[in-house]
C-alpha cells in the first residue's frame, strides 16, 4: 500500500482475529511496576490476550483513577522510565501478540514524536495510545507514527459528537478505543449504560475494530461488553491484583476467566 | 477611569496578546490537549465565553460584581519612600485590596457568572495556597452555586486557615493524597473529577493554564488589572506609560492580566518566577494539564515538583502565553530566591506599611535587585502588580523572622 496512513501490524492482527468471530481481549500492565514485570506479558498471552497494552508511567496521569495512579507511582519509584521499559521489552522478545504502548503526550514530546516512535519499534511495540492527545491535536503524531509503522489508536468518548466520531474513526489506526463512561480508569460495579450506545455509534461509522475500555473488571462485564464491542481493554482490575502482590500465574488465571467469558458470547 | 470590562473594545488578533489562534495557539504553545471526554466540555466553555463577551448584559453584570462585591477599581499607589530609596519611580497596582485579598477574585467572578449563564450548578476548582479556592468559594456563595475545591493534603496542612475559610463559605474541600500532594496534583484531580461531572459542573481554572479556552479566557478576565492600571498610569505618570511592567508568575494570571493592558505600548515586561518554580525561565517544552507550554522536567520527561516559599508560585509550569511572550522577546522572565522574597516583603512592610503576599514579594524583590545593579535605570518608572496581601503568609513569616 502506498497510503502512508495505512493500518499496521496491530490492526491487521486484530482484524484477522475478529473476523474469525473471536471477541478480543487486551489486558494492560504498567511497565516497570515490579522486578521481572515482563513475565506478566507471557502470562497474558498464554491466557488468551489478543494484544497487550503496556503503560509507560507518567508523573501526572490525569485520566487515570487511583489504581493506575498507584501503579505508575510504584513503577516510577522503582526507577522506571520510557527508556528502561523499552529496553526490558526488547530483552523479553516476541511474546506472540502485538504490544501497544500507552502514555501521556509529554513523554512522546520529550524526545520528539519521531524518536519516540522509532524507539517503540526497536523495542517491538507496534501500537500506541495517548489519552491526552485528542484527534484535533494529533496531526503532529499521526503521520510520524504511521511512517514508523506504529498504529496510533485514538479514543472516543460518550460525549463525542458524531462528526468528530467520524474523524476519530477515520484517523485512528489499530482500533478505536471506546471509553465506556464519563470518568477515569478504574474498576466499576457495573458496565456503564453509555458503553453500548457509544459502541453502536462508532460501529455505524467504521469497520475498524472497536475495543471498549474503562471500568471493565469482571467476567460478567467482559461478556456484556463483548456483545457490543469487538473486544475489551482491562487495566485497573489487572493492576489492582498486581499491586496486591499477585504474580504472573495469578493473572494468567484471572485473565483466563475473562477469556472464557468472552468466548461464551 | 475605565469601568467597563475591556473586551468591549476588541484587541487586534494580529498583535501579541490578542485572541489565540488557530485552535487556542499562542505561537507554538497552548492548544486543547484534553482527554477526549473533556473536549466537548471545553468547546462548550469556549462557545459560552465567546457569546458572553459579545453580550453587553454580561459585561455589565460582571462590572457590577467587580465594583460592588470585589471593590474594584483598585488604587495605583505610588511607593514614595521605597522609590526614593531605590532611585526609581515605583507604582503598585493594589490587587491586595480586592475582596478575598488577591487578584484571583477577578477571574473567578467572571467564570462563576459564565457558569451560571451555562446553567451549571457547581464550580470545581484546584487550589494551592488556597487563594483561588477561597475566591471560588466566595463567588459560588455569592451566586448561589455549589463549590468543590481540590487541595493537596500537604497544602491543607500548610494553609489550614484557608481550608477553614472555604468550608465556612460553604465549599466542599477535597484532600488530594496522590503524587506530591500539592497544586499540580490538585489540578490533576480536579480534571479527573470534571470528566465525570461535565453535565452540571464548570471547572473554574485558577490561572492562565489548562486546555483552550482557559489560558485566553482567564487572561481576559484578569486584564481588568492591566486596563485599570493603564488608565491610572495615563493620569498619574508624566510619561503616561511606565518604562517597566513587573509581576510575579506562577501559572501567570496576574502577570498576563497586567501585561495585556500594556501590550500595545513600549513598556518592557518582566515576569518574576520563584527560583524553585521557574517554568518560563528553565522549563522545557511539554504538555501538562491540557496545554502545550514550558514545564520543569527531569531527564526522562517526568514533571518535577516545584518548591517555593510562596505556595502560589509552586507550579512546575507556566501559562502558554508566557512561553510565547518569552519566545518573542516581548517579555522576559527572571527568578528570585525565597530569601530575596522574604527580604522584599519586610522592606515593603517597613517602607510603605503594606505586607504583601509572598508571591507578590517576588516581583518586588526583582525590582529591588534591578534598581540596585543598574538594570533599572535611575529615574525610570516601574509599574508592579501587588497581586495579593500577606495575611495568609504571616505564620510562615513568623517562623522565619
Amino acid at each position: 500500500m502506498t497510503n502512508i496512513l495505512a493500518a499496521g501490524a496491530v490492526e491487521r492482527h486484530l482484524r484477522a482475529r475478529r473476523d474469525t468471530g473471536r471477541a478480543l481481549l487486551m489486558p494492560y500492565v504498567t511497565g516497570g511496576v515490579t522486578p521481572g514485570w515482563t513475565r506478566y506479558l507471557t502470562a497474558f498471552a498464554e491466557a488468551g490476550a489478543d494484544a497487550i497494552e503496556v503503560g509507560l508511567p507518567f508523573s501526572d496521569p490525569t485520566l487515570d483513577g487511583v489504581t493506575i495512579q498507584q501503579a505508575s507511582e510504584a513503577a516510577l519509584a522503582r526507577g522506571a522510565s520510557t527508556r528502561r521499559i523499552l529496553a526490558d521489552l526488547a530483552e523479553a522478545g516476541d511474546v506472540g501478540v502485538p504490544l501497544v504502548a500507552s502514555t501521556y503526550y509529554n513523554l512522546v514530546l520529550h524526545d520528539g514524536p519521531e524518536a519516540f516512535c522509532a524507539a517503540l519499534r526497536r523495542a517491538g511495540v507496534d501500537g500506541l495510545i495517548v489519552p491526552d492527545l485528542p484527534v484535533h491535536e494529533a496531526g503532529e503524531l499521526t503521520g510520524v507514527a504511521a511512517a514508523a509503522g506504529v498504529d496510533l489508536a485514538l479514543l472516543a468518548s460518550p460525549a463525542t459528537p458524531r462528526p468528530r466520531l467520524e474523524e476519530i474513526s477515520r484517523r485512528s489506526r489499530g482500533f478505536v478505543y471506546a471509553v465506556s463512561l464519563m470518568g477515569t480508569t478504574g474498576e466499576r460495579a457495573a458496565l456503564a449504560a453509555s458503553a453500548a450506545e457509544l459502541t453502536t455509534r462508532i460501529r455505524s461509522v467504521t469497520d475498524r475494530p472497536v475495543l471498549l475500555g474503562f471500568g471493565i473488571s469482571t467476567p460478567g462485564q467482559a461478556r456484556e461488553a463483548g456483545r457490543h464491542a469487538d473486544g475489551v481493554v482491562v487495566g485497573a482490575a489487572v493492576m489492582r491484583r498486581v499491586l496486591d502482590g499477585a504474580g504472573p500465574d495469578d493473572l494468567r488465571a484471572f485473565l483466563a476467566t475473562l477469556r472464557r467469558a468472552l468466548d461464551q458470547e | 477611569m475605565r469601568m467597563a470590562p475591556p473586551w468591549r473594545e476588541p484587541v487586534p488578533a494580529t498583535g501579541t496578546m490578542g485572541e489565540p489562534r488557530p485552535l487556542g495557539r499562542f505561537g507554538e504553545y497552548g492548544g486543547r490537549y484534553a482527554p477526549e471526554s473533556l473536549v466537548e466540555a471545553c468547546r462548550e466553555v469556549d462557545e459560552a465565553f465567546r457569546q458572553a463577551r459579545a453580550d453587553p448584559g454580561f459585561a455589565a453584570a460582571l462590572a457590577e460584581l467587580l465594583a460592588l462585591h470585589a471593590g474594584r477599581p483598585t488604587p495605583l499607589t505610588p511607593a514614595r519612600r521605597l522609590s526614593q530609596e531605590l532611585g526609581v519611580q515605583l507604582y503598585l497596582k493594589r490587587e491586595d485590596l480586592t475582596h478575598t485579598g488577591s487578584h484571583k477574585i477577578n477571574n473567578v467572578l467572571g467564570q462563576a457568572l459564565l457558569a451560571a449563564r451555562m446553567g451549571r450548578r457547581r464550580l470545581i476548582a484546584e487550589t494551592g495556597a488556597g487563594q483561588h479556592g477561597v475566591a471560588t468559594a466566595t463567588a459560588a456563595a455569592l451566586l448561589g452555586l455549589e463549590a468543590t475545591v481540590f487541595m493537596g493534603e500537604r497544602d491543607m496542612e500548610r494553609q489550614a486557615l484557608n481550608v477553614f475559610r472555604m468550608r465556612m463559605l460553604g465549599a466542599e474541600v477535597v484532600p488530594v493524597t496522590t503524587g506530591s500532594r500539592t497544586l499540580k496534583d490538585a489540578t490533576s484531580e480536579a480534571m479527573r473529577h470534571w470528566v465525570g461531572a461535565t453535565g452540571d459542573s464548570h471547572y473554574c481554572v485558577g490561572s492562565v493554564v489548562g486546555p483552550d479556552p482557559y489560558p485566553w479566557m482567564v487572561r481576559e478576565f484578569q486584564r481588568v488589572i492591566g486596563d485599570e492600571a493603564r488608565g491610572q498610569c495615563a493620569a498619574e505618570l508624566r510619561t503616561g506609560v511606565p518604562d517597566h511592567v513587573v509581576a510575579c508568575v506562577g501559572g501567570g494570571s496576574n502577570a498576563a492580566g497586567t501585561f495585556a493592558g500594556f501590550a500595545d505600548t513600549s513598556a518592557r515586561f518582566v515576569g518574576v518566577e520563584a527560583e524553585g518554580g521557574a517554568g518560563a525561565a528553565r522549563g522545557r517544552l511539554g504538555v501538562l494539564h491540557g496545554c502545550r507550554s514550558l514545564f520543569l522536567q527531569d531527564d526522562d520527561g517526568q514533571i518535577i515538583e516545584a518548591h517555593s516559599i510562596a505556595a502560589g508560585l509552586d507550579y512546575p509550569g507556566v501559562g502558554p502565553e508566557h512561553a510565547h511572550l518569552r519566545e518573542l522577546g516581548r517579555a522576559r522572565y527572571v527568578t528570585v530566591t525565597d530569601e530575596e522574597a522574604v527580604g522584599a516583603a519586610v522592606r515593603l512592610a517597613r517602607s510603605e506599611g503594606i505586607v504583601p503576599a509572598l508571591e507578590s514579594a517576588h516581583a518586588l524583590a526583582w525590582v529591588i535587585r534591578a534598581a540596585g545593579d543598574g538594570e533599572l535605570a535611575a529615574g525610570s518608572t516601574v509599574l508592579m502588580t501587588l497581586s495579593g496581601r500577606g495575611d495568609k503568609d504571616i505564620s510562615t513569616l513568623k517562623e522565619l523572622l
